[in-house]
């Protein structure tokens, strides 16, 4: 069996089209009704392809794609001017989008600091406050809401979190059956996430924080895939803040506005704790169940903690080195004086 | 070299050319299949424009169809190397004039991949940061990067090589081509390892998280591969004449039957330690079987899987496959449960319950099916393409001196280059 190509034909056979053969023996050119069904055909083609790509018509925003953006430089290799370029077209972008005109910086760890977060399980209680202050501080999207803190409600007698409640909901809290673990970022020294990260937009700095250029994540969120904590969080959406929510304290690290299609997550307010100021969710918390601090220095109250309480880890099998530690005091837990009978915040 | 430069053009013009010759059968099937990819096209459209909302990944389950479709076909690349090693290490006739198939396959496997990953990323426009800072060696994703462009460019210039020469009446040199096809052999391990490595080098997924993935996935890439070049060297056949012996088909059958069983053994193996050992690591692997608190979105998969598999490897040891359509089926079968098996069953269950155990369950959109089905059916598309400019050059049809008018008309009554 012969193959047709494009010479194979004899002259005077038929093709089979009913145009004869003089097409193509006579004249080896274009014929007028091959070019119709040929231009019919590239034109049908190319119509197709333009009717195909027409929801990228609806690309209106001009901040998600700019020269600027293309091209500005990873956040290690920018320097002084570079950096400075970057904030304003941040503020810029803001300020056209929020009507407010941020107060952002670039703000470096201190000297000497090693943050660490300890949890006192004793005295959570669950209220889910510091979830949604941490939602006000760090410019999360509110629609679809991003979450950095998830609290379980765990039965008494069990540390698996496997046995917890995600979405437990009660006219108050605490339960008496129940205990609350609070989950975030664990801002690991052997973080699993930077280790995955393709490009390097994941990195861990030398105060402990784990940070993420928005500008620089490609979105294929491995890190999330090696987040033995589910600390970590993906722009689905477009996010959408209301304007009246806006926080303009804002940093390039941490809770300036993100956008489509990169990872978030804790930075342990680094915009405020770089300033010596306490993350939100301690500050909201009503228990004092959230302790922070420096654990390099011996005074500071995490040092304390992890020197004199009975305090563990989360999956301390994966070796990730959390910089997070839950502990539980000392007193007996059962005639403990913890608040009772709060009004709870709802998940959303 | 000026030879080259002004030929080589010439030829790749004439390829497309003849791309667009050949009759209704082909016609057909090339408008469906680009039918196809344009619904593919506008969806992903979509998705650029929305963001991976389009789909239904969630922050629990953050990698789906895609990053499935995407594991699968490293697959179907790597076991290119099922035709080639009988032919250039065993020296195997009756798979030489094939091994070229083969070869096509896994580029046109290769650009899959890369699209289904491009499709996965929240912001494709930032791809070239990968040149920038590439996290290289200690991301294994990075790895993978290499080791797919590698594979690609070395069977690109294999196959373009062996192409180029019967095209220009040449026989190939050896030294140009022989040390790249056993660079290839080895590639095409590593490139199924290394992915096999991005989930089992995840200590935060337990269902990952085992030495066994790597094996399983070459058995069943071994297994599920050569199935598919059985099935389409049939259609190569059937459409175009072109020389495929009955041994060739047999050789094929013995690498599929192996490989398969050799599959099912260490699916085996991995559910005998999930399930005897019943820690709570196994939490994924329940879900996977027999589904958790009532959710048990992946049950009839995996069980079908399983079923398709179990059909395939028993009509592949007894006579039954003798007959030309059992052993049909039981390639369908394998391909069919191969997938399920390396797509909801393996990616999906790690990712339910979360690691901090919600247990959040994936249905993918028809945003996201569309956007497969469209690169499956483009990455067809380039594949019939391919069979079908490489056979009339393999036949000495279209060489070098071949005469070309500038207007042919198609022999309407000869087919020509459809694959399945």
């Amino acid at each position: 069996m012969k193959l047709p190509i494009m010479n194979n034909q004899e002259p005077g056979e038929q093709d089979g089209c009913g145009c004869g053969t003089r097409s193509y023996t006579t004249r080896p050119g274009m014929t007028r009704r091959s070019f119709l069904r040929r231009g019919t055909a590239a034109t049908g083609a190319v119509a197709a392809i333009a009717a195909s790509l027409s929801p990228l018509r609806e690309l209106t925003d001009t901040d998600d794609f700019s020269v600027a953006k293309f091209i500005q430089k990873h956040y290690k290799e920018m320097d002084g001017k570079e950096m400075a370029s970057a904030l304003t077209r941040i503020s810029n972008e803001v300020e056209k989008r929020y009507d407010v005109r941020p107060n952002i910086r670039d703000i470096k760890p201190m000297d000497g600091v090693e943050f660490v977060y300890a949890l006192n399980l004793t005295r959570c209680i669950g209220c889910r406050k510091c979830v949604h202050a941490c939602v006000e501080e760090n410019n999360q999207s509110r629609s679809p809401e991003i979450q950095y803190i998830r609290v379980l409600e765990m039965p008494r007698g069990t540390t698996d979190i496997e046995q917890g409640n995600h979405h437990y909901d009660r006219p108050t809290v605490p339960d008496e059956d129940h205990y609350y673990m609070p989950i975030q970022c664990h801002q690991c020294a052997n973080p699993p996430c930077v280790k995955v990260c393709p490009v390097e937009a994941t990195w861990q700095e030398p105060d402990g924080i784990t940070v993420i250029d928005y500008d620089w994540c490609i979105g294929c969120r491995y890190c999330e895939a090696a987040c033995p904590y589910w600390a970590r969080r993906f722009n689905f959406t477009k996010p959408e803040i209301p304007k009246e929510k806006i926080n303009p304290n804002m940093s390039y690290l941490s809770n300036r506005p993100r956008q489509k299609g990169v990872m978030e997550k804790c930075h342990f307010c680094l915009h405020r704790t770089r300033e010596g100021k306490m993350p939100a969710c301690l500050e909201v918390c009503p228990t004092g169940a959230r302790k922070f601090g420096n654990v390099l220095d011996p005074e500071s109250d995490v040092r304390k903690i992890l020197e004199t309480k009975r305090v563990f880890v989360l999956k301390a099998d994966v070796g990730t080195l959390p910089r997070f530690f839950y502990y539980f005091d000392e007193r007996d837990p059962i005639n403990e004086k913890v608040p009772t009978g709060v009004p709870m915040e709802g998940e959303s | 070299m000026k030879d080259l430069i002004r030929e080589y053009p010439r030829f790749i013009w004439r390829c497309f050319r003849l791309s667009f010759v050949g009759d209704w059968k082909y016609y057909t099937w090339m408008f469906t299949l680009s039918v196809i990819a344009l619904f593919g096209l506008n969806a992903y459209a979509k998705q650029f424009v929305q963001g991976l909302g389009t789909t239904g990944l969630t922050d629990q389950v953050s990698w789906g169809l895609y990053i499935a479709n995407f594991t699968y076909l490293v697959g179907v690349a790597a076991a290119a190397v099922m035709l080639v090693i009988p032919v250039y290490v065993y020296k195997n006739k009756e798979l030489h004039n094939l091994v070229i198939f083969g070869e096509l396959l896994a580029v046109v496997a290769i650009i899959m991949c890369l699209l289904f990953i491009m499709a996965d990323l929240g912001r494709p426009d930032r791809f070239h940061h990968m040149l920038l800072r590439f996290n290289f060696p200690i991301s294994i994703l990075t790895w993978d990067v290499i080791a797919l462009n590698g594979y690609l460019l070395l069977n690109l210039h294999i196959c373009g090589y062996l192409i180029y020469c019967a095209y220009n009446k040449r026989t190939p040199t050896k030294k140009f081509y022989i040390p790249f096809v056993f660079i290839a052999i080895a590639w095409a391990i590593s490139i199924h390892t290394v992915t096999a490595f991005l989930y089992s080098g995840l200590g935060a997924r337990p269902f990952w998280n085992s030495a066994v993935i790597a094996p399983r996935f070459l058995a069943s890439a071994f297994a599920a591969g050569p199935a598919l070049i059985i099935l389409t060297l049939q259609v190569i056949k059937a459409s175009t004449g072109y020389p495929v012996s009955e041994k060739a088909i047999k050789t094929l059958k013995g690498i599929v039957t192996i490989a398969l069983g050799i599959n099912m053994f260490l699916l085996g193996s991995e559910v005998f330690t999930e399930f005897y050992t019943g820690t709570a690591h196994s939490v994924s692997a329940r879900y996977l079987f027999f589904g958790l608190d009532g959710n048990a979105a992946l049950v009839p998969w995996i069980w079908s899987a399983i079923a398709l598999n179990t059909f395939a490897l028993v009509a592949l040891l007894t006579p039954m496959s003798k007959k030309r359509w059992i052993l049909n089926a039981a390639c369908v079968a394998m391909i069919v449960g191969i997938w399920i098996e390396k797509g909801m069953g393996l990616i999906v269950p790690a990712f339910v319950p979360s690691p901090i155990g919600e247990l959040v369950e994936y249905v993918p959109t028809m945003n996201e099916i569309l956007v497969c089905t469209g690169i499956w059916a483009f990455g067809l598309l380039i594949y019939t393409i391919l069979v079908r400019v490489t056979i009339p050059v393999l036949y000495g049809e279209l060489t070098v001196d071949t005469v070309y008018h500038t207007e042919p008309e198609p022999k309407l009554k000869t087919t020509a280059g459809v694959t399945p």
